[in-house]
Parts: structure tokens; sequence; C-alpha cells
């Protein structure tokens, strides 16, 4: 097992990317034996403890004039999303639309951060969203069970990257993490991450999906968390949004404890992404005050949060013109996409 | 600021700017993100100019000095209380007698029950008001006097209304009478809590009770005394005597009284336990504490520096229990104290009726200058002093929370309690040397233990010589659960079927 | 035919499992019912005390932390024993409290009967005092009774086997040490029970065993600061106030008894075994 690759340019200290492993680490994933041993030296996480800390800071209210700066940053990091089997090239031209313009009325509501779609939508969405600005994600690695032959993976990660995608949401392989085969996922990490190279241009953007549905514990999130960023993974994220439960805020304490400690180690900026469930603004805000006080200020931007999320953002609107106008908002009065 | 979209720019592609950038809307100032003040109104306390005390059913005014209790956030005068002479001492305690032989001590444990559970509801919807009124004379938090004071003061009326027609189960006999007239001090860190966790066993039991509040915090009990009436309980069954030390003297001296039950500090308590001596009265004490609060290599780091805040920090650390000796293995000490400081750094101090605030007010100009004259102490004595970089309000009484780390057991600030928002840290090798390093002290109310271990837990829980022992948690508290202390942390306990002994002719 | 002349018997201190005379060298006569000499008992000094409750402390770690069932075996053996001595209780008791033979018989009795009855709770007392607590969140939390620590048993004056084995049997069954001051006029069958107790598995220091006044050292023992209990029942009545005065000190558990003893041979309930117990509330999370 190799070190992972050092293919990112943003490998300086204190910017966003992967880049080499101080020494700690690189003995870290020397083997798989070093793997495991480190994966299970990770201090554990009590449920009952993260659960209340979580619940205790999702009281914190923010300030008016914050909110609505709240909300325009939660909507510059939505990944909106359509990732359904019925998904059309029409259902995705419509979505990147939005995407570009989610609030005709008012232009200057902030664009979303990027679109998230199958691998055969990514040409239709960079068509409609180049020179933007906003981002095209494509999930692969045979989403979201990821219960393929690892040469269909990747396949499916060099497709979607060659079709333009600017950020590749991968899924673990979590019947190996579960069985205990952590060097397979390690590698299959790599691989993908490698998968994300582009000769010409920038590398596609790599966020790893956990799946913590499906880990069952903390500990487990932890190491997975962990797992991911040792292999290079640029974001790590929760859900893929077809498992229960998806996104929690408890599940993401863990998560961006992990990418804060993991920079205090390091000197690297990893992103977090929960995914699925996350619905209203009140929801989104508390995602942020979980942003702002477990990882810390510099996490408050798209480069190192986002929001896998669809209806999301009409309830962001809504609540931004309730703040802009004064009373409630309708659903009528966004559009529906 | 403009949000332009830069072609070929996705958000990912460039280095993480200024978040603020991000923002259309002219995000306020460099650092856009702050919290609301979202402070509850005042008003909802119901603030009135006098209060009186409240003797056999009347709220009439006392014999003694008045007092002004005072907001410790704001410094400013809520009320005017009223306090009880010696004469009141006489009326109220004859009033409890007369009660107790009359009414109470005959009445059957079911009728007892509903009145004690209509004042278990009457809490709950008056919550509000009891959470800001306790805010304003307190100077705690109103998160924690919302989520933890009265609704855990509601739990211990719901909780010992259900024994007092269930008592001949307890383990007393088949029917174990109550004593009488229970005398009642309290201390100010928890004044209705504390109220609850007196009156609800004394009742359920069938004795009647003469309560006397702290002198600074008499309030949110006067209220209590109101919610009485409401439910209708028989005049002087229920007490309450505002005032300063000497009126819980009086009380405590006075020869009607049966039972004595105290909390407060160890030198109170052992002055109490002197003067009570050879006169036959039932006594219980709930004093002071140092308690040690020990993390292990393997302990789960992040919930444990939640439970380390928690542990010294809720209240503004005037807790009996507080976990105020941090005990961490050498092995994890650099990892723990930087985790610790930087999230102590968070905690945000201020306004203690914001629903955003973490730590309030000190209760008294008296007790600042106590931690204050303590945390000096540490410093002189060589220990390293950390402090949250939090400012601190203009007016009203307030301490940063502090650490002090390189703390030796030789150090006062490791002996003495400080009762205020200043945590020891001191280091240890291995188990036995943590188990020598927590019990070496008088005091033996509490302890916690972080380890992932569990075969560890329960061999550090057998060792600890502590009434309660928190295992990867702490501060919890529950009417079910029993709650006291070993040694000079005082004897007998609160909650659960053992806390009923205290109250029972047994 | 002279009769054969009888060996006496030394009475001396118990104290951690040896049996020391005084070390202020002082004795005091102890006499019958009727006044007769029986023999010169130790009289014990605050000294005495002192290192009687070291002993006590230090057998306390090794005591408090047997199993109960491992207590309740050494403590039912101890019952063995006195069955054994049982002619020699029935004269010493028949001495000192001048009882007539077939009464002396039954106190002694009584007296085994009582301590196999304390012997045998030694493993139920946790699940009598202690509970599962259903607090209302993801907790497992429960309470189990803990020994105090070491007590300070001023003996029954008039009680002086009956008695002293009902005092002194709940506090060591619960896992306690103590320090025992025999009653001062009666205190034969005290050092004998102490013989009992040094030929049985009851390590060393368990129960130490002083004679003399019992008014010179109690004040001692009730200030002691490394004392955490005082059973007070053969204080004498002048003293008690100052006793419960000077155990306020170090915030001791205070045993309060009437100033006259009761009838010992009633069936006693658990006030004596919860009056040493310390109730320990362990919470801990409940979480995957």
């Amino acid at each position: 097992m190799a070190a992972p690759s050092t293919t990112s340019s943003a490998a300086s200290p204190d910017t966003p990317g992967t880049g080499p492993l101080p020494p700690a680490l690189t003995d870290a994933v020397r083997d798989e034996a070093s793997l495991r041993r480190f994966l299970f030296g990770l201090p554990g996480v009590d449920q009952v403890g993260v659960e209340q800390r979580a619940a205790g800071l999702a009281t914190r209210s923010i300030k008016k004039a914050a909110k609505l700066w709240a909300i325009d940053t939660a909507i510059s990091m939505v990944d909106l999303t359509t990732l359904e089997g019925a998904d059309t090239p029409g259902k995705v031209r419509s979505l990147c639309a939005k995407a570009r313009r989610p609030d005709p009325d008012y232009p200057d509501v902030p664009r979303v951060a990027a679109v998230c779609v199958y691998p055969d939508l990514v040409e239709t969405a960079v068509a409609e969203l180049a020179g933007t600005g906003v981002g095209v994600a494509s999930v692969a690695t045979a989403f979201p069970s990821g219960r393929a032959n690892r040469r269909v993976k990747l396949a499916d990660t060099e497709l979607a990257v060659r079709a333009g995608a600017t950020e590749v949401d991968m899924v673990i392989d979590r019947g190996a993490f579960l069985s205990g085969r952590y060097g397979q996922v390690f590698e299959e990490i790599q691989a993908v991450k490698a998968a994300c190279v582009r000769e010409h241009g920038p590398d596609a953007h790599l966020k790893v999906i956990l799946e913590t549905g499906e880990l069952a514990t903390y500990d487990n999130v932890r190491r997975a968390s962990w797992l991911a960023l040792l292999a290079g993974g640029d974001f790590i994220k929760t859900s893929t949004g077809k498992v229960s439960p998806a996104a929690t805020l408890p599940v993401t304490h863990v998560m961006l404890q992990a990418v804060h400690d993991w920079h205090r180690l390091t000197g690297q900026l990893r992103g977090v992404k929960p995914a699925g469930g996350i619905r209203t603004t009140k929801d989104a805000v508390r995602y942020l005050v979980a942003v702002h006080e477990v990882a810390g200020p510099e996490w408050l931007s798209p480069h190192l949060f986002r929001f896998g999320a669809s209806s999301l953002l009409n309830d962001l609107l809504m609540q931004r013109r309730t703040q802009l106008e004064g009373h409630y908002s309708g659903p009528d009065y966004v559009t529906v996409d | 600021m403009t949000n332009a979209p830069d072609a070929n720019d996705s958000a990912l592609a460039s280095p993480a700017g200024s978040a603020g950038s991000t923002g259309a809307t002219g995000a306020p100032g460099s650092s856009p993100w702050e919290y609301a003040p979202a402070p509850e109104s005042r008003d909802i306390a119901g603030l009135k100019p006098n209060y009186w005390m409240l003797v056999d059913g009347q709220f009439v005014e006392g014999t003694g000095e008045p007092l002004k209790t005072v907001n410790p956030a704001t410094e400013e005068v809520l009320a005017e209380v009223s306090t009880a002479g010696p004469a009141d001492v006489d009326k109220a305690v004859k009033a409890a007698r007369r009660a107790y032989e009359r009414v109470w001590g005959r009445m059957p444990g079911a009728e007892r029950a509903k009145y004690i559970f209509r004042i278990a509801r009457l809490i709950q919807e008056r919550a509000r008001e009891l959470a800001v009124l306790e805010t304003l004379d307190n100077g705690k938090p109103i998160r924690e006097s919302r989520d933890v004071d009265v609704p855990t003061a509601a739990a211990h009326f719901f909780y010992h209304a259900g024994w007092a027609d269930k008592l001949g189960y307890a383990g007393y006999g088949p029917d174990p009478r109550p004593l009488g007239v229970a005398g009642q001090v309290i201390p100010w860190n928890f004044p209705l809590l504390m109220a609850a966790w007196k009156i609800a066993p004394a009742l359920a039991c069938g004795n009647t009770v003469v309560l006397k509040p702290a002198e600074t915090t008499p309030l949110t009990a006067l209220v209590l005394g109101e919610i009485c009436q409401q439910a209708d309980l028989p005049p002087g069954v229920v007490n309450i005597l505002p005032g300063a030390g000497d009126v819980g003297a009086e009380l405590v001296n006075h020869p009607g009284v049966n039972k004595v039950a105290f909390t407060g500090s160890t030198e109170v308590g052992k002055l109490i336990q002197r003067s009570v001596a050879g006169t036959g009265k039932k006594l219980t004490l709930e004093l002071g504490g140092k308690a040690a609060n020990i993390v292990f290599d393997d302990a789960p780091l992040d919930q444990a520096v939640e439970g380390i805040v928690n542990g010294i920090f809720f209240n503004q650390g005037h807790v009996c229990c507080a976990g105020s000796r941090l005990l961490v293995q050498e092995s994890v000490a650099e990892e723990l104290l930087d985790k610790l400081h930087r999230r102590v750094a968070t905690l945000r101090l201020g306004d203690p009726l914001d629903k955003n605030t973490d730590i309030g007010a000190i209760n008294s100009a008296e007790q600042l200058a106590k931690i204050t004259e303590l945390a000096a102490s540490g410093e002189a004595e060589g220990a390293r002093r950390w402090s949250s970089p939090c400012a601190l309000p203009d007016k009203g009484f307030f301490f940063a929370p502090t650490v002090f780390s390189d703390v030796h057991q030789a150090m006062r600030i490791a002996r003495e309690e400080i009762f205020g928002p200043v945590l020891s840290v001191l280091t240890f090798r291995t188990p036995d040397e943590a188990v020598a390093k927590a019990n070496n002290t008088p005091y033996g109310l509490s302890a916690g233990v972080w380890t992932d271990k569990g075969s560890r837990i329960l061999w550090l829980a057998q060792r600890m010589r502590a009434g309660v022992v928190w295992a990867n948690t702490f501060n919890r508290f529950d009417p079910s659960a029993p709650f006291g202390g070993y040694q000079e942390s005082g004897f007998g306990r609160e909650g659960g079927r053992t806390g009923l002994e205290a109250y029972l002719d047994v | 035919m002279s009769e054969r002349i009888s060996v006496a018997k030394t009475y001396k201190l118990y104290v951690g499992g040896a049996f020391p005379r005084s070390e202020s060298g002082r004795v005091y006569p102890v006499a019958d019912s009727r006044g007769t000499f029986l023999a010169n008992a130790a009289l014990a000094s605050r000294k005495d005390a002192r290192d009687a409750v070291v002993a006590a402390r230090k057998a306390f770690a090794g005591w408090s932390a047997a199993t109960a069932y491992n207590r309740g075996q050494v403590l039912y053996r101890v019952a063995e024993l006195l069955e054994g001595r049982r002619e020699q209780f029935v004269a010493e008791v028949s001495a000192a409290e001048g009882a007539q033979t077939r009464r002396a018989q039954s106190i002694v009795d009584a007296a085994i009967d009582r301590w196999v009855w304390y012997a045998g709770w030694t493993d139920k007392l946790a699940a009598v005092l202690g509970s599962a607590n259903p607090v209302a969140g993801p907790y497992f939390c429960f309470t189990t009774p803990e020994p105090t620590g070491v007590v300070a048993v001023l003996a029954p004056q008039r009680s002086s086997l009956l008695g002293l084995v009902s005092a002194v049997a709940p506090v060591i069954a619960t896992g306690n040490t103590c320090v025992v001051v025999a009653s001062q006029d009666r205190p034969l069958p005290a050092i004998t029970l102490s013989e009992v107790l040094a030929t049985s598995d009851v390590p060393g220091g368990v129960v130490n065993v002083l004679t003399g006044r019992t008014a010179e050292l109690a004040p001692w023992l009730a200030a002691h600061a490394d004392v955490n209990a005082l059973d007070l029942t053969g204080a004498p009545e002048a003293q008690r106030v100052e006793l419960e005065r000077a155990a306020a000190g170090t915030v001791k558990r205070v045993l309060r008894t009437p100033t006259t003893e009761p009838d010992w041979s009633a069936q006693p309930d658990l006030g004596r075994l919860r009056a040493f117990v310390e109730a320990k509330t362990v919470w801990h999370p409940v979480g995957v």
C-alpha cells in the first residue's frame, strides 16, 4: 500500500486539498496492519455525549443580520442534487437553470456550489453550466451501493471525469469496511482519486461518501473519516441519500471533528458534506453552527462545506424572502424545478 | 460585495477565501458569524417590587430587616424581600407543627400525593416564568435554568408524589412514620431546584416544612410558595422564610424542629452538626466537594472535553459536585489540554438571559472576590494560568473560564473548593495513582472517569470515595438517583428510595 | 487434697490482630457483678486508640474489597468459634452481668445467633439497600451501599456480649473496620471475643478492642480525623453532646441511641446495617 498520491497542486499548508502526509501518518498507511492499528488507535466516540453536544448546539440562535448571511452562505454551499432513475436531460437542464439563478426575483442570490447528477447526465450539466462557476458533481463508483467490480467503478469515474465533472462523489465499499478490510477500502479510494486526474485542466475533486447510515456506530464513522482522509479524499460526505438515516447532526459533528483534527495534524484543509434529509433553513443553520463551533470559522465556505440537498434550496429562498420582505413567504413564490 | 460568477471557477477550484466573500448581502463586518442576542424578556419573570415570607399559608411581612435582592449580571436591585425575625421563625415552626399534627401527618398518602402532583404540574405550567426569574436572581444562563433547574425541580415533585402512598414498599418497614417538622436551609446555586429537592421528599413522607432560601436568591422559592397556594396545599405545610444565616441558625436550633436538612458549605455544615448535637434532631447534610474528573488515555477524548467543560463550567462552577480537579493521564495531557483550551475559548460568557450564553454571572460580589483570591493563589503557587479570551461585561459579577495546568496536590487550588469557573489540571501515570490522587481530599461528593474500557470504569467506580461517580458523563441529576457525599461532603442522600430515609422516622 | 491452682488469664488489648498491653502500662481491676475481683484489664490510653485507628484504617482496604460472600463465610466461621467457646462466654457473661447460668446461656445463644444473622446479611444488603435507578435519559444508573470506613464503636455498657455483638457485627458485615471500646466495667467477654476473632479468618485490624475508661477514650475517637463514624451506644450520658460536637469536626456519621440500653434480645431491624454504609450512585451512558 502506498501513501496517497500527491496529485493535487494545492498541497501547501492551510489550503484545501491533499498533500504529502506527515511522518506519523505515512507510517499509518504503510500496510494493512498499520492502517488497522491506526484506525483502532483513534479515540472512541461516546454516542450519548456526541448526541447531547449536537442537541445542545442546535439551540443556538443567530443574529438577524447574520441570519441573512447564513442563508446566503448555505445557498452557496448547496450541491443541488437529482439522483433518480427517472432523471432526464430535461430535468437536469432545469436544475442547472435553478443552480445558476436560484431566485429570479433576486439576482443577488448567490449561485449554488454545484449540481450533482448521475454520470450519464454529466455532459448535459456541463453544457448548461459552462462559464457559470457552478461545479458539476457526478456520483460514481456504482452509486449508491458500490457493489460492483473495481474496474466498473473506475470506468464509471473516468467517464464522468472525461465528460467534464469537476467533482466526483464516490461511495466507499461498506461491505469491505464492515468486514474489516480497511486496506481494500483505502486502495479503492486511492484508485478513484487517481481516476480523477485530468491531463489537461484541473483534477476533479473527490468527495468520499461514507454512507454513515450503514456504518452503525460513531466509532466507525470516525474510522471511515480518517481512512478517507488518509487515502486523499478532498471531502468526506455522510450519505448517498438512499439509505436511512442519512445525514444527522451528530454524525456531521464527528466528521467535522475529524477534518479539524486532520488540519491540526497536517495543515491541510479538507471538507465535509452532509447529504440527505436536510430540508429546512433551520436545519441548515444548525449545521452551520456545528461547522463554526466544531471545525472552526474557516470551514464556513463552500470550499470546505457543502449541503447535498434538493428541497433545501427552496426553503432557503423562502426564508431569504421572509428576511428581506418582513413577512412569511410561500412555496408559490419560489420556483419548482 | 457582489456575486459575479467567475468564468471557469467552480467553488472548489479556488483556495478557501474569506467566508464572507460568498455572501451576497453584505456580511456584517469582518466576522459575519454572530449569534443573536436572543434574550428572554425579563417581563416574563413577573417581578414584583416586594416579596413577603410565606407562613401558615399566607404571605406576610417579616419582622427582620428587609433585604434587597440583586441581579448579579447587572448589579441592579430586583426587589425588596422581607426577612424573618426570631418570632417569625417560631410562628412558622408552630404553623408547621399544627399542620403536621392536624392535617398533613394524618392525611392518607394517596391524598398527599395528589397535592404534590399538583405542585409538579404548576411548576411545569409556570416553567418559563420560573426560569427567567431564576436567571435574574441567580445569574445562571437561561439555557440552564430553562433546561435543567426548572424541569428537574418539577421532576422531583413528580417522582416523590408517587412515593407518598407507597412508603410501605420502600424498605423501611410496613408503615414508616414521618418525623414531623423539617427545617431546611438551602444554598444560592440552584435556588428552586434545591427547594424542590428538600420539599418534595419531606412532603411525600408526611412531614411539614419550614424552608429558608439563600439570602441572595430568595425569589423562586417564594414563587414556589405561591405555587403551593395555587395547589391549595393546606396552610402551614410549607413555610418559606427568607433571610440570612441568622434566620437559618434560628430555624435549625428551634426546639420544635424534628429534622434538619442543609445544603451548603462544609464549614456551615459542621456548625449545624455541632449545634444539633444532643437534640435528637435527624440531620442530613449535603456539603462541599472537590471532585476529581479522571481522563484515561483511551477515553473518548472529544466527549471527555465536553464532560470536563460541563463538569466545571456548568452553572459557573457553582456546583458542589463540580469536576474541579481534572486528572489526566500524562500520555494524553497535551492533546487534551489543547482541545480543552480551544473548546473553552468558544464558551460564550455574558448576559444570562441570552439563550446563547454558556457562562452567566457569579452570584455575588463576595463569591467573585473569593474566586479571584483563590485564582491568584494558584498563580502565586506556580500553576500555569490560562483564561478564556472572552470579553467580560462592564457591569455585573463575571469571571472568565479559567484553566490552571501544572497544578500539584499541595496547591490551594487543588484542595480548596473554589465554587467558580476555575479548573485545576493535574496529571497521573497509572490507575492506582489516579485513585490515590482522586481520593486524596477530605471531601467525597462526586467523581468522574473517562475511558473506553468497561472493566476499568467499574474498577475505578469501586475505589472512588465519592457518593456519585459519573463514568463517561458528568453532572447528571435525576430524582430517582440518590445523591450525596462521603466524608466531609456530608451524609444522607437525596433522591431515590434511599433518599426517603432522611424524612422517615427509621 | 489441695485444689488445683488455676492459670489466670492476662487480659490485653486487641489491636491489629495482636494482643498488646496498653502502651501506658496501665491496668484497672475488673470485678464481677458482686464486686469480687476478676482480673486486671488493660487501661487503654489515647495512644492505644490512635494505634487502633491506624490498624483499622490499614485493614479497611482489604476487608471492604473482599467479596460479600467471603465476608459472610468469614463471619459465619466466627459464629462457629463462638459456639465452641460457649461455656467460657456463659461463665464470663454470668460473672459480668450477674445473670443466672440459664439466663447467661440464653444470652450467649442469642449472641451467637445474632452473629449468624448478621453474617447472612453480607451478600444480601446490596440487593436490599441498592437500586437500579430508572433515570430519565440514556444512562445506566445504579446505587450500591458501600462501607463508610473506620467506625468507632462505644460498646454497650450493660450488655457485655449480646449488646457488643449486636453493635460490632453489623459494622463489619457491611465491610467497615472498627475500633471498639468495650464495656468499661464488663470488658472480659469483649476480650474473649477478640481471642475468637484472632483465631478466626477475620483479618487483623478489622476489629480492634480497647478496654478502659470510655469517657477517656471516646473524645479522642470522636475527634479523630481518620475515623469516619461513631456509634454512641455505650457513651456516658453526660458526654454525648460533647462527643457529637467533636464528631462534627470532620462530619462523622453518628449513630445516636437512647441512653437506656434497649432489649438486645429483640430481633433487630436494618437500622444498624444502614447506619454505616454510604450509597454510591454510578452513571454510565447507554450507547453503541
